[in-house]
C-alpha cells in the first residue's frame, strides 16, 4: 500500500519538476517550485525523515517561495528563454 | 544546440538511473551505511546523551561542529544578501498621508524636510488600501505562529524540529506581518540594527557555549563539562547544553530570513515592499 503512495506523489514530483523549468511565467515557476518542494516533503514524511520532511515544508514550500516571488517582482515576470 | 544539450542529459540522467540499480535496498541492515557507525548511534545515543531524539543528538552534539559552521554559513549568506542588495542613498519622491483627513503629501527628492507631528504617516508611492480582512486575519494569526516556533525550538530533544525550523518560521510570522501590513510596519517592529545584532548574537551564543565547555576543562562542544556552571542532574546537562545551541541556531537563522526578504523585496531600500 505504502509503494502506492509513493508512486503517486513521485509521479507528481516529476511533474510539477518539469513543469517548474518549461513554463515561461517565473512566478507560476515559483509556486510550481514551492508545490515540488511540498511533495517532496511528503515523500521524506513517507520514508520516516520526519525532521528533513519538517526542513523542507518550512524552507522550501514556505520561505523560499516567498523569496522567489519577492525577486520576481523587482525582476521580469517573464524569462527570456 | 538545444537537442545536443538535452540528449547530454538525458544520457547522464539514464546513467545516474542506471546507476541506482547497484545501490543496496532501502533500509537493507548489511549496507555500509548502516553497518559502522550508525549502530552506536541507535543503541549508544541514549545513555549517552540522554535525548530522545536521534537526530537532534547526531546533529547537536555528536556533529555539533559541523552545525556550528552551518550556522555561520547562514550568517554569512545574510551578510552577503545585505552587502550586495543595500542601498540606502537612493532617492525618489516620498509621500506622507495625514492620517485623521486623509490628505496625502508629496515631497520632492531633493527635499530634506519631513512633516512634523505624529498624525504623518510614511507611505508607498503605489500605495493600496489595507485590507481588513486579511490585517485581522494575519494579526490573529501571527502569535500564534511565533508560539509554534517556539515550541519547536524548545522541543527539538524530543520531538522533530531544532533551532532550524523553528528559526524559518519565527522568520516567516515576521515575513507575513512585512506582507499583509507593509514593510515599514515590520521594520518598527524589528528594526535593521535588531537583526544585525540578532544574526550575529546566535553564531556567537552557539561559539560561546562552545568555549565555555573548553573554560571548563573539556573539549570544544563538550555539553557535559558544562554541569560546573548549571545546577542540574548530571543525566539532563548534554539535553541542556544542546538546546541553548539551538536557540542559538535559531536566533541566527531566524534574523537572516528576515533580512534577506527586506532585501530582496525593496530593492535594499527598506521602504516598500511587496
Amino acid at each position: 500500500m505504502i509503494w502506492l503512495i509513493d508512486l503517486i506523489v513521485l509521479i507528481f514530483v516529476i511533474f510539477s519538476a518539469i513543469a517548474a523549468i518549461s513554463v515561461k511565467d517565473l512566478l507560476s515557476t515559483a509556486i510550481l517550485f514551492g508545490a515540488y518542494s511540498f511533495l517532496m516533503c511528503l515523500l521524506w514524511a513517507v520514508m520516516g525523515a520526519v525532521d528533513v520532511a519538517f526542513t523542507e515544508a518550512s524552507v522550501g514550500a514556505g520561505v523560499s517561495t516567498v523569496f522567489f516571488v519577492a525577486a520576481v517582482f523587482n525582476t521580469t515576470r517573464r524569462t527570456k528563454d | 544546440m538545444k537537442k545536443t544539450a538535452l540528449l547530454i542529459v538525458c544520457l547522464c540522467g539514464g546513467l545516474l538511473l542506471s546507476a541506482t540499480a547497484d545501490f543496496p535496498d532501502w533500509g537493507y541492515p548489511s549496507s555500509p551505511a548502516s553497518t559502522h557507525l550508525s549502530n552506536h548511534y541507535i543503541e549508544k545515543s541514549m545513555e549517552e546523551t540522554n535525548v530522545p531524539n536521534l537526530v537532534t543528538a547526531v546533529l547537536a552534539d555528536y556533529r555539533g561542529f559541523d552545525t556550528m559552521f552551518e550556522t555561520a554559513v547562514v550568517f554569512c549568506a545574510g551578510l552577503a544578501c545585505l552587502l550586495l542588495l543595500r542601498n540606502s542613498n537612493h532617492k525618489k519622491d516620498r509621500f506622507y498621508r495625514h492620517v485623521p483627513t486623509g490628505v496625502i503629501l508629496r515631497f520632492n527628492k531633493n527635499s530634506t524636510r519631513e512633516p512634523g507631528g505624529r498624525e504623518f504617516e510614511n507611505m508607498d508611492a503605489h500605495w493600496v488600501p489595507d485590507d481588513l480582512i486579511i490585517m485581522t486575519v494575519c494579526r490573529i494569526l501571527i502569535p500564534f505562529i511565533q508560539i509554534y516556533a517556539l515550541y519547536v525550538v524548545a522541543h527539538g530533544d524530543f520531538s522533530p524540529g531544532g533551532g532550524f525550523q523553528g528559526g524559518v518560521i519565527f522568520g516567516s510570522s515576521l515575513i507575513l506581518l512585512a506582507i499583509s501590513y507593509n514593510l515599514r510596519t515590520a521594520l518598527k517592529r524589528t528594526t535593521e540594527k535588531v537583526l544585525g545584532i540578532f544574526s550575529a548574537v546566535g553564531v556567537l551564543l552557539y561559539v560561546g557555549i562552545g568555549l565555555l565547555c573548553m573554560v571548563l576543562g573539556g573539549n570544544f562542544l563538550d555539553y557535559g563539562k558544562l554541569v560546573k556552571v548549571l545546577p542540574v542532574d548530571p543525566g539532563h546537562i548534554r539535553a541542556l547544553g544542546m538546546l541553548g545551541v539551538e536557540i542559538g541556531v535559531g536566533i541566527t537563522v531566524m534574523a537572516v530570513m528576515v533580512v534577506i526578504y527586506v532585501n530582496l523585496a525593496s530593492k535594499g531600500q527598506h521602504d516598500e515592499g511587496l
